[in-house]
C-alpha cells in the first residue's frame, strides 16, 4: 500500500483524499516514514508527529519546506551555522497559507547557505546527494527540496529562487521547478538573501502539482509591501496542444563560450521539434544584455546581501563566540565562526561594491544593466509569448567537481539569472536524460504569466512524457 | 582680534506620536518594561520585513507643508548599514537622495530637506563610566526600536547661540500645533545637532565644521554651541586650525569631548531599500494632509496683530507658546477685551511663572475675562484687580465673589462713600485746593493721593478728579 501511495502525485493523493480513497493519516505516515529513512541528506529536520488535520484543496498532502522558510518553533536555519538550531516565533506566510491550506509540514530541506551555491555543496549542514547518481550533486541552492521530490521522500516541496535556485535544482533532479513573477507570493518570513530577488516557488513531480501547489501561495500580504498577488486565480494546467503559441529562442545566449554540453543541447532541440509538432512556432528572438546578466546579479545579490546578513552578530539570537571583552572582537569572532566561504565570499563582493566612491560604478552601473536586461525581455514578448532556453548548461556534476572554482560554479546560473533580474516567471520541467542524467527545458513568460506558462509547460511534458519514476522508487541506481 | 561671525546649522530628530512604529504594527511606550513591544519585525528576526506606516507618512507631510517645504510626489527609503547592538538589522531604513520633504523655510532659517526613518533600541551600559568601552554589561530594550522618526536638516542660516534657541523654539511649537510629536526635549522626542563653524565677518567662505551632538534641553543647546563657538575663535585666534569632527557638550563641566574624527567617519554604505517601494503620496494624501493642518504659530502670531491689535512682540509671545495662545484666545471668548486681556496674562505669567501652562493654575479663562472686565468697567481699580487676581492664583475662584468677600470694590460716589473722602482731601489741603480752583492741574496730585490713601486703591482715579472738579465747582 506504501508504495501505491508514494507513486501517486501530490494533485492525485490530493484527489484521493478528497474522493475518501486515501485516509490522510496513512498519507502522512507513510511520508513521515520514508523521510525518517533520508539518506541523501534531504532533510535537515523531519516532523515527528501527524499534525492537527486541516481540511483544504491540498488534501493533507504533505509538504517540505525549504530550510530557510522561518517555521515556529522548529529549526530555521538556512543551511547556516550561524543559525544552527534557530526556532523562529513565527511562521513564513508562504507557509502558513500551505498549511492552512491543508498541506502539513512534513520537514525541512537542506540548502547552500542563505541560497548561495548552485550545489548544495555550501550547506553547513553537509551535501546532497542526487538521487540520480549518489555522487553528483542535486543542483542548488534548494538542493534538498530536489532532492527529496525526485526520490520521492516528499509529494512536493517548497523552495526559493535568487538566480536559479528552484529551477537548476529542478532540471538536475528531473523534476518540475517554477520561479514565480516576483511579487505574486509573499517574502515574509523568508530568511533574506537577496530582497529584489527572492522569490518562493513550488518543486514537484509534475507541472500540476506545481500548479496547485501555487495557486495556494499567492496572494498580497500585509507583512510584504513588494507582495502583489496575481491579477487572477491560478488554474490547474490542461492544454494538451501549442497551436498558435510562439516561442523565441535566445540564439547568442545559446551559443556563448564554454557553453552547453552535447546532451542538454540534443534534448533542447528534440523539445523545440516537439513543440512545433503541437502547433508552435519557433524563432530567434533577441536578448543583446543578457550575457551581461550573470555579472550584474554577481554585484547586486551580494551587495543586498552583504546588508541582509549584517544581522546575524551573536548579540539577539544563533551562534555567538566570544571576544577579547570587547564588542567588535565579538561580532568578528561570531560571524568568522558562523559563516562559510562562500557566503564570506559574497559579502566581501557586496560590501565592495556597495563602497563609497565605488557605488556608482559597480552597484549603480549593474541596476542599469539589469534595467536594460528588463526591457530586452520586455521587447522580445512583443514577438513572442514564451522565450526558451535549456535551464542549466549542463547535467549533474560530480561533488567536488566545481567547488574550488566559483565562476565555473556562477555559470550554472547562465540560463536562469536574466530571468531572475528582469523579474519575471520561469519554469523548468523535464526534457529527457543525457548521459542517464536530467536535463531541464526552461520556458519564460511576461509578468503574471503563470497561467499561461503552466498550460505551455503541462502541453510539452505531456508531449515529452519524460518518465522520473526510476529515481523515485530507489534512492539512485 | 578679528571680528567672527558664526555659521550654524542644526538637524533635529522628531520622534513622531504615532500609535504604532514606523515599519511595524507595534505600539508606541515610553518607560514601559523593557522588551515588550516588540515582534520579528522591529527586533530584527530573520525573515521579517517593513511595512510603512501610513499615519507617520501623514505627519512627515504635515510637518513639510508646515516648514513649506516641497513635497515629493516619489521618494525613495536606502539602507544606511552599521554594527551596533541599538540597531537589530544593522541597518536604519533612512531616506537619502530623494527625502520625501525637500526646501523649504521657518522664518528667518530655510529648511535642506526633511525625511522620515526608524529610530534605534534603546541602550544601557552596566559599569562605571557608563561608555560600551568598559561596560560590565550593556542591556538593550527594544520597545523604543523602530519608532518614527522626521530628522529636520536646516541650511547654515543661524548666526549666534541665541537664534539657534530661537529656532529650536519655534520649531517646537510649530510641532506641537501640529500635534505631530510630544517635542519634549528631556524624553527625547526631540534632540539636536548642532554644525558650528566661525568665519572671518565679511567672509563668504564657509569654515570647518564641527558637529556637537544630542543636546538634550534648549539651554544646554544654547550653552554648547556659545562654548563651541568660543572654542574655534580661541583656536583660530591662536593661529590653530578647527579639525572635522563629532563632539560631545557636557553640561555639567562645560566642557566638549571628542566623539570621532572625520578619518574614522563611517561608510554606511546607503543603497535603496529592496523592501519597500518608492514612497508615493497621491494627491489624497496632500489633500488629507492639508485639510488637518491648525493655524501654525507664525500665522497665528499674525492674525493676534491684525485682528485683535496687539503689539508684534506680544502677538508673538502668546503664539509661540501654543498654550498661552489657546489660554488666551479662551479669555477672549470669554469677553475679556483683546489687548487688556493681553496685558492681564502677563500679569498673570508673573505671579506662575513661565514654565506653568495658566490652563494648569487656578485662574481659568473665564476668571482672568472677569477681572478684565470688572477692571474695564471700572468695578474695580487696577490695583485691586491686581490683587484679585493674586488670590485666584492662590486660591482659585470667582472675581466677583472675591471682590465682595474683601470688599475690593470700588468705591464711587454713587454709594456716597468717595464724595466724602474727596471732601474731606479738600478741606484738609486748602492751599492745594486754590491752586487747582485757579487751574493749575499739577496740584491735584496730593488730593488724589489722599483719596488713594484713604481708600486703600479702591477708587478710580478717573472718578476723584470728577468729584474734585465737581466740588470745587470747575
Amino acid at each position: 500500500m506504501s508504495a501505491e501511495i508514494l507513486s501517486l502525485s501530490a494533485a492525485q493523493a490530493a484527489a484521493a483524499v478528497a474522493a475518501g480513497e486515501l485516509d490522510r493519516a496513512e498519507l502522512w505516515g507513510a511520508y513521515r516514514e520514508r523521510a525518517a529513512t533520508d539518506t541523501l541528506n534531504a532533510f535537515t529536520w523531519v516532523a515527528d508527529d501527524a499534525p492537527a488535520a486541516v481540511d483544504g484543496p491540498l488534501g493533507g498532502v504533505p509538504l517540505a519546506v525549504k530550510d530557510l522558510f522561518c517555521t515556529e518553533d522548529v529549526p530555521s536555519q538556512s543551511g547556516s551555522k550561524i543559525l544552527e538550531g534557530y526556532r523562529p516565533p513565527y511562521t513564513a506566510t508562504v507557509v502558513a497559507k500551505l498549511q492552512a491550506a491543508g498541506a502539513p509540514l512534513l520537514g525541512k530541506t537542506n540548502q547552500d547557505e542563505f541560497a548561495m551555491g548552485s550545489s548544495n555543496e555550501n550547506s553547513a549542514f553537509g551535501p546532497v546527494n542526487n538521487p540520480w547518481d549518489l555522487t553528483r550533486v542535486p543542483g542548488g541552492s534548494s538542493g534538498g527540496s530536489a532532492a527529496a521530490v525526485a526520490a520521492g521522500l516528499a509529494p512536493w516541496a517548497l523552495g526559493t529562487d535568487t538566480g536559479g535556485s528552484i529551477r537548476q535544482p529542478a532540471a538536475l533532479c528531473g523534476i518540475v521547478g517554477l520561479k514565480p513573477t516576483y511579487g505574486a507570493c509573499s517574502r515574509y518570513g523568508m530568511i533574506a538573501f537577496a530582497s529584489s530577488l527572492d522569490q518562493a516557488g513550488p518543486l514537484t513531480r509534475d507541472v500540476t502539482d506545481a500548479a496547485l501547489l501555487f495557486s495556494e501561495m499567492v496572494g498580497t500580504d500585509s507583512f510584504d509591501s513588494t507582495s502583489l498577488g496575481m491579477p487572477s486565480p491560478v488554474l490547474l494546467p490542461t492544454r494538451r496542444d501549442l497551436s498558435g503559441v510562439r516561442l523565441g529562442v535566445p540564439e547568442e545566449l545559446l551559443e556563448q563560450e564554454g557553453g552547453l554540453e552535447p546532451g542538454v543541447r540534443a534534448r533542447f532541440d528534440e523539445a523545440l521539434a516537439l513543440a512545433k509538432e503541437l502547433g508552435a512556432t519557433v524563432t530567434p528572438c533577441r536578448l543583446p544584455h543578457a550575457e551581461h546578466a550573470l555579472s550584474a546579479y554577481y554585484l547586486l545579490a551580494p551587495a543586498e546581501a552583504s546588508s541582509n546578513l549584517a544581522r546575524f552578530d551573536g548579540v539577539r539570537y544563533g551562534l555567538r563566540v566570544d571576544g577579547d571583552h570587547d564588542l567588535m572582537t565579538m561580532y568578528t569572532h561570531t560571524r568568522a565562526a558562523g559563516f562559510g566561504p562562500e557566503v564570506k565570499r559574497r559579502i566581501m563582493l557586496g560590501t565592495y561594491a556597495l563602497s563609497s566612491g565605488y557605488y556608482d560604478a559597480y552597484y549603480g552601473t549593474a541596476q542599469r544593466v539589469r534595467t536594460k536586461i528588463a526591457e530586452d525581455f520586455a521587447a522580445g514578448f512583443s514577438a513572442v509569448d514564451f522565450i526558451v532556453t535549456p535551464t542549466s548548461p549542463g547535467v549533474a556534476f560530480e561533488l567536488g567537481a566545481k567547488s574550488a572554482d566559483p565562476l565555473a560554479m556562477y555559470l550554472n546560473d547562465f540560463f536562469t539569472v536574466p530571468m531572475s533580474l528582469a523579474g519575471i516567471p520561469a519554469i523548468s520541467i523535464p526534457a529527457g536524460l543525457s548521459e542517464g542524467l536530467p536535463v531541464g527545458l526552461q520556458l519564460a513568460g511576461p509578468a503574471f504569466s503563470e497561467n499561461a506558462l503552466l498550460d505551455a509547460a503541462y502541453a510539452l511534458e505531456q508531449a515529452i512524457g519524460f518518465d522520473g519514476s526510476p529515481a523515485r522508487t530507489g534512492e539512485g541506481r | 582680534m578679528t571680528d567672527y561671525e558664526p555659521v550654524i546649522g542644526l538637524e533635529i530628530h522628531v520622534q513622531l506620536g504615532t500609535t504604532t512604529k514606523l515599519f511595524c504594527g507595534c505600539e508606541l511606550s515610553f518607560g514601559d518594561t523593557p522588551n515588550i513591544h516588540t515582534c520579528p519585525t522591529c527586533l530584527g528576526l530573520p525573515g521579517a520585513l517593513p511595512v510603512i506606516n501610513a499615519q507617520a507618512v501623514h505627519y512627515a507631510i504635515m510637518i513639510g507643508l508646515a516648514l513649506e517645504c516641497e513635497i515629493a510626489p516619489r521618494s525613495q527609503f536606502h539602507r544606511k548599514n552599521y554594527f551596533y547592538p541599538d540597531s537589530p538589522k544593522a541597518y536604519q531604513i533612512s531616506q537619502y537622495d530623494v527625502p520625501i520633504c525637500g526646501a523649504g523655510r521657518l522664518g528667518e532659517v530655510r529648511i535642506h530637506r526633511a525625511h522620515l526613518e526608524d529610530d534605534a533600541a534603546k541602550l544601557t551600559h552596566l559599569g562605571a563610566s557608563g561608555r560600551i568601552d568598559d561596560a560590565q554589561r550593556s542591556v538593550v530594550d527594544f520597545n523604543r526600536g523602530g519608532t518614527p522618526l522626521v530628522e529636520i536638516v536646516t541650511e547654515p542660516d543661524i548666526h549666534s547661540p541665541q537664534q539657534a534657541r530661537e529656532f529650536l523654539t519655534l520649531l517646537r511649537t510649530t510641532l506641537r500645533a501640529l500635534g505631530v510629536s510630544d517635542v519634549d526635549m528631556s524624553q527625547g522626542s526631540l534632540r539636536a545637532d548642532a554644525n558650528v563653524s566661525v568665519r572671518p565677518v565679511g567672509s563668504d567662505t564657509l569654515g570647518t565644521k564641527t558637529e556637537l551632538k544630542n543636546m538634550n534641553s534648549f539651554a544646554f543647546l544654547e550653552k554648547g554651541v556659545k562654548a563651541e563657538i568660543e572654542r574655534q575663535i580661541a583656536l583660530l585666534e591662536s593661529g590653530g586650525r578647527v579639525a572635522q569632527e563629532t563632539l560631545h557638550y557636557d553640561p555639567v563641566s562645560g566642557r566638549l569631548t571628542s566623539l570621532r574624527s572625520k578619518e574614522e567617519a563611517h561608510d554606511y554604505r546607503y543603497f535603496p531599500e529592496p523592501d519597500l517601494p518608492p514612497l508615493v503620496v497621491t494627491d489624497a494624501m496632500l489633500e488629507a494632509a492639508k485639510a488637518a493642518m491648525p493655524e501654525l504659530p507664525a500665522a497665528r502670531a499674525a492674525r493676534f496683530s491684525s485682528e485683535l491689535g496687539l503689539p508684534v512682540e506680544r502677538a508673538r509671545e502668546l503664539a509661540f507658546r501654543a498654550e498661552l495662545g489657546d489660554y488666551y484666545e479662551a479669555a477672549v471668548t470669554e469677553g475679556g477685551d483683546p489687548v487688556m486681556t493681553a496685558n492681564w496674562i502677563q500679569a498673570l505669567i508673573e505671579r506662575i511663572g513661565t514654565e506653568i501652562d495658566p490652563a494648569d493654575s487656578k485662574v481659568t479663562p473665564e476668571a482672568l475675562a472677569a477681572v478684565v472686565k470688572l477692571v474695564g468697567d471700572k468695578a474695580i481699580s487696577r490695583d485691586a484687580g491686581r490683587e484679585v487676581l493674586s488670590k485666584l492664583v492662590d486660591e482659585g475662584g470667582d472675581p466677583a465673589a472675591i471682590v465682595e468677600r474683601d470688599g475690593l470694590g470700588a468705591i464711587s460716589s454713587a454709594d456716597g462713600g468717595l464724595a466724602e473722602v474727596v471732601a474731606a482731601a479738600l478741606a484738609g489741603d486748602p492751599d492745594a485746593a486754590e491752586k487747582v480752583r485757579a487751574g493749575n492741574m499739577k496740584a491735584v496730585g496730593p488730593l488724589v493721593g489722599y483719596v488713594m490713601r484713604e481708600t486703600k486703591g479702591r477708587a478710580d482715579g478717573g472718578e476723584i478728579n470728577r468729584l474734585i472738579r465737581e466740588q470745587l465747582g470747575i
